[in-house]
């Protein structure tokens, strides 16, 4: 699947976007964050503080909690400050 | 109803933008222009400039979802949103709402509604870059606020807490 990141999330991961294929046994977003933020200090740097962590499966915003099984493009960005 | 959504780099013209969705209608009797402009101070701060970053695709999806739930609460005659992205400088417009409707109430409701969803739902994130005294002081994202969520909340008091 393909992972974007926006804002503050992409400087500190350093890339706007990268494919990445996690491992069986990482079901929700919740566990994606945690399994990215065990490979490096940057994803760790990037994920530390879960309220202001959010994110879109395949577009729309979702919660944690949300299944990744069957995505194609998962984003990780901070609140919004549009308009 | 026919509205128009438009993400661009370009400044944009608030009064054609009215008029083009007035045109040749009988039934509005009121319009609703929203301008948002790039201030000249960030929390005191001086700013050189801002730059809004966005989620192409997303964004798009999330002003049109928007647009359809304001369409279901008020009979609305019109909508128009044009967001920027890119580099601003102050005094430049960032955002643009038109709303029409046959009756002012439901233009004001559905423009604020509209402008509250735009802050904290749709996926724009804005940079300021701070004027120094002499020397750059670095680039900035801005934080949420609070108050813009309570804004948007107010609109769904009894939505399940997220």
């Amino acid at each position: 699947m393909k992972l974007r990141y926006f804002a503050w999330v992409r400087e500190r991961i350093g890339k706007p976007e990268e494919e990445i294929e996690p491992p069986a046994g990482i079901a929700t977003v919740s566990d994606l964050r945690t399994w990215l933020s065990q490979r490096r200090a940057a994803y760790a740097h990037a994920f530390e503080n879960p309220t202001v962590s959010r994110a879109a499966i395949d577009r729309p915003h979702v919660r944690a909690d949300a299944a990744i099984l069957g995505a194609r493009e998962i984003a990780f960005f901070p609140p919004m400050t549009g308009g | 109803m026919a509205a128009t959504v438009r993400l661009q780099r370009e400044p944009f013209d608030a009064g054609s933008e009215a008029a083009k969705l007035r045109r040749g209608r009988g039934d509005i009797g009121a319009v609703v222009t929203f301008t948002g402009i790039c201030r000249q101070d960030e929390a005191g701060a001086p700013l050189a400039a801002m730059t809004l970053e966005h989620y192409p695709g997303m964004a798009e999806a999330e002003i049109v979802r928007h647009v359809e739930a304001a369409e279901r609460r008020w009979p609305l005659l019109g909508v128009a949103v044009v967001h920027r992205y890119g580099r601003l400088e102050p005094g430049e417009e960032i955002v643009l709402v038109v709303t029409a409707a046959a009756h002012r109430q439901d233009a004001f409701a559905a423009a604020e509604f509209l402008m509250d969803y735009l802050t904290t739902r749709a996926p724009f994130w804005k940079q300021v870059e701070l004027a120094g005294s002499g020397r750059p002081r670095g680039k900035i994202w801005i934080d949420a606020k609070q108050s813009d969520d309570a804004l948007a909340d107010r609109w769904t008091p009894h939505r399940a807490a997220e």
